[in-house]
């Protein structure tokens, strides 16, 4: 490709040290090498690692605090929240009784690995547990940084647009599974889940939705069971790589 | 979109070349931004001039690349030019276009010293 006259063709070394050095570095390359460190931890502990997110209000809040309390009797699970500002999100699943760590990002729109790098220190995940990532509400960026999950789990509530997976196409192209939440308002709305549904499938053909509420429940049991087969690989991994040691030492 | 921490990962970038490379000073960068990525060039070159505070950095031109979009549309078997990400075929208004560039993120080269 042409870089027209900027680049080092037209320079002229001289006498000086200066010189031109070829980089050709992806920007994503460091956030993506936190990533792949979190990934490893991920996978030497068994732990299953969801990024939740959606536009602010969807309801991820809402739908981790319900998830951990019907499934702590039988995960052990963590939460990072990610926030601009506040912890009021952190404290709500801390009523849960779950482990739970809040990172505030400041102007930043989005969570990134190395700050899930640092939460992680600190919030001595137990093996075989679930870790869930609440990122900042927001649709653009966060689909741009990978944390080192096993799967973005994209939400999406019936009082926003159908068409939202058309305009932010991104999000839903890196999410593997879709909840639409605040299905008990679908009688009170004009919301056409066909039509949503559609968009979201010609971004990503492979996205799987439910269709879900947090204030019900409504729909949750098969969420449940989407968590469940995903933290069983996770966790045989896990034993399977400890046997593996125990045969080897 | 998310252009400080994509800056300052750039800077990132530079600061790991300079120890790598043995260079002091960055005067010049040159970036190739796809058109499809989502970044805003000018957001870009003011964070530049914030995050580059204090770094070697410090008062390096900026050079933005925009590379155009392009993708493969699968009916037509043909290279066609893409305006937006996921957006549909030219020629044919199909979607079953793969982005074959356009959302690059790139440090390309320096002028250092
Ligand atoms: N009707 C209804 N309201 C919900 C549902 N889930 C969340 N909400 C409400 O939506 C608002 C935002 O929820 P929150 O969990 O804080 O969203 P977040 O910003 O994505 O974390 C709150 O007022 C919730 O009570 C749902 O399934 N149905
Ligand atoms: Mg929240
Ligand atoms: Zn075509």
């Amino acid at each position: 490709m042409d870089y027209g006259a900027g680049l080092a063709g037209v320079h002229v070394p001289g006498m000086s040290q200066e010189r031109i050095v070829q980089i050709e570095r992806d920007i994503l390359s460091k956030n993506r090498s936190y990533a792949e460190e979190n990934r490893g931890y991920f996978g030497r502990k068994g732990v299953l690692a969801l990024n939740f997110v959606s536009s602010p209000g969807s309801g991820k809040t809402s739908l981790l605090v319900r998830a951990i309390n019907d499934l702590k009797d039988k995960h052990a699970i963590a939460v990072i929240e990610g926030d601009q500002q506040t912890s009021n999100d952190a404290e709500r699943i801390r009523a849960t009784g779950a482990k739970a760590i809040q990172v505030n990002t400041g102007k930043g729109c989005h969570l990134d690995a190395h700050m899930v790098g640092h939460a992680l220190e600190t919030l001595d995940i137990a093996d075989n547990s679930l870790l869930f990532v609440e990122n900042v509400g927001n649709l653009v960026c966060p689909a741009a940084f990978d944390l080192g999950e096993a799967h973005k789990v994209v939400l999406l509530s019936t009082t926003e647009g159908e068409d939202k997976p058309a305009k932010y196409p991104d999000m839903f192209a890196a999410a593997d599974l879709m909840l639409l939440n605040k299905s008990d308002l679908l009688p009170h709305l004009d919301f056409d889940v066909g039509a949503c549904i559609a968009h979201a499938l010609r971004v990503n053909p492979n996205l799987q939705t439910l269709i879900v509420s947090a204030k019900t429940g409504e729909g949750l049991a098969a969420f449940y069971a989407w968590v469940e087969a995903r933290s069983n690989l996770a966790r045989s991994d896990l034993a399977r790589r400890k046997a593996e040691a125990r045969k080897a030492g | 979109m998310h252009e400080m921490s994509l800056t300052e990962s750039v800077v990132e970038i530079l600061c790991e070349e300079g120890r790598r490379q043995g260079f002091a000073r960055v005067k010049t960068v040159w970036l190739e931004i796809g058109t499809l990525s989502g970044v805003e060039p000018g957001a870009m070159e003011f964070c530049f001039d914030v995050v580059t505070r204090g770094t070697l950095a410090e008062g390096a031109r900026l050079e933005i690349v925009r590379t155009p979009g392009q993708g493969w549309c699968l009916d037509c078997e043909k290279s066609v030019a893409l305006v937006e990400r996921f957006g549909a075929c030219p020629e044919c208004g199909g979607y079953k276009v793969q982005m074959t560039s356009g959302d690059e993120m790139r440090v390309k080269e320096l002028e250092v010293e």
